[in-house]
């Protein structure tokens, strides 16, 4: 190669190396802010900040919903499956709100570790499959646990 | 290593001679493709178990998301050719990518809030992924707006090939924004490495419009660069050359 362009590649290859340090340990630094949610763990551990606006993010757990017989509120617990938090809500549940998918919660964390949640979204997994797979699969698993 | 071709690539006379032939049967694959695997996609393969219908924009979100990262890989990696070796093509080629790729960013925001409204319950947060496939849109209309504000070409090429090349660091964000961090967008459904989590008979259309999506864009670039380069080149006599021949 030409020495001046390998002058240049060498000059922009140091640019390159020092700016990409200099992004990586920024966002290293702001890892909690880009995170989006806490997770039960955090929140378990006290890094999640009290009665501060905050997102909290996990799966419902299976058999955890109770709904209000007369008006919309509605409990359930989330988990990463190391802890669990309650979360209350008031309001309207997005479509793919199901046991054993995954949410992320808008609300505060009161004093008895309890998430009182304003806003309720629903994250769904990488997952994709028809409708008749789901079926197949499910069918598959009761067999199997029938089995003694 | 023979480096002949390299540097014949940079010439704008050579390049145009060469991509000539290529636009017009690109744009026909990429056109049949993408129609195939829409329809494929859109009114034949079975809906999602849990999302239903609204899955199927995938079809349109997921080629669109894919191309808006390729174009800014083109174009961040011929502003450092720029940089090095100063090839005349390289302009040239940023120029005409970078509209084609902002579109592609704008639709993949624009598709993935529609899906997020009925998935998630919300058309917009400001997780990570999305985030970071904004700050790539701006990139783009920085690059546009930059090119088109100053006069003085020279000046402009090089500051368009530097930005670009510096927005090339936003690109792993990207990709990796939903390992790094908690996110609302999900995983990704494909790697290389590991089978695909989604069905054959619905990736299988999606694969056919990802590979249409590129076509059509690739032809769509070669045709923008071949009007650059005759709009500069119009003194040179293998332009009037070519206009005599072909009239165009």
């Amino acid at each position: 190669m030409h020495p001046v362009r390998k002058k240049r590649l060498f000059v922009i290859m140091i640019i390159a190396i020092i700016l990409s340090t200099a992004i990586g340990l920024v966002m290293y630094a702001l890892q909690q802010n880009i995170n989006l949610f806490y997770s039960p763990s955090q929140i378990a551990l006290g890094e999640a900040p009290r009665n501060a606006s905050i997102r909290a993010g996990g799966m419902v757990v299976k058999d955890s919903v109770k709904r209000h017989s007369e008006n919309l509120s509605v409990s359930f617990d989330v988990t990463d499956f190391q802890h669990k938090v309650t979360i209350n809500y008031r309001g309207i549940l997005p479509d793919l709100f199901r046991e054993g998918q995954g949410v992320v919660a808008q609300g505060k964390l009161n004093d008895e570790g309890v998430f009182e949640a304003s806003q309720v979204l629903a994250k769904h997994d990488e997952k994709y499959m028809p409708p008749e797979v789901t079926e197949a699969l499910k069918n598959a698993n009761g067999i199997v646990k029938k089995r003694p | 290593m023979n480096w002949t071709w390299f540097h014949k690539l940079g010439s704008p006379k050579w390049f145009f001679l060469w991509s000539k032939s290529y636009a017009l049967p690109l744009f026909f694959l990429g056109s049949v493709a993408l129609v195939v695997g829409l329809i494929w996609g859109l009114a034949f393969t079975p809906a999602d178990y849990l999302q239903g219908n609204s899955f199927r924009i995938i079809y349109i979100h997921v080629p669109v998301a894919i191309l808006a990262q390729s174009c800014y890989l083109g174009l961040g990696f011929s502003g450092l050719i720029f940089l090095i070796w100063q090839m005349k093509i390289a302009p040239i080629f940023i120029q005409s990518i970078a509209p084609i790729g902002a579109v592609m960013a704008l639709i993949a925001l624009v598709s993935g809030a529609v899906w997020g409204k009925p998935t998630w319950g919300t058309w917009w947060v400001w997780d990570a992924r999305l985030t970071s496939v904004l700050v790539l849109f701006l990139l783009y209309m920085g690059i546009i707006g930059l090119k088109n504000a100053l006069d003085d070409v020279a000046l402009a090429n090089k500051s368009v090939a530097v930005i670009g090349a510096v927005g090339l660091i936003n690109l792993p964000i990207i990709k990796y924004s939903v390992i790094w961090w908690n996110t609302l967008h999900q995983g990704a459904t494909f790697t290389l490495t590991e089978k695909p989590a989604m069905a054959a008979e619905m990736w299988i259309p999606l694969l056919i419009s990802v590979i249409g999506m590129y076509c059509l864009v690739a032809s769509l670039v070669l045709w923008r660069m071949q009007s650059i380069i005759l709009e500069r080149e119009h003194r040179s006599n293998w332009v009037k050359q070519e206009v005599m021949n072909n009239g165009f």
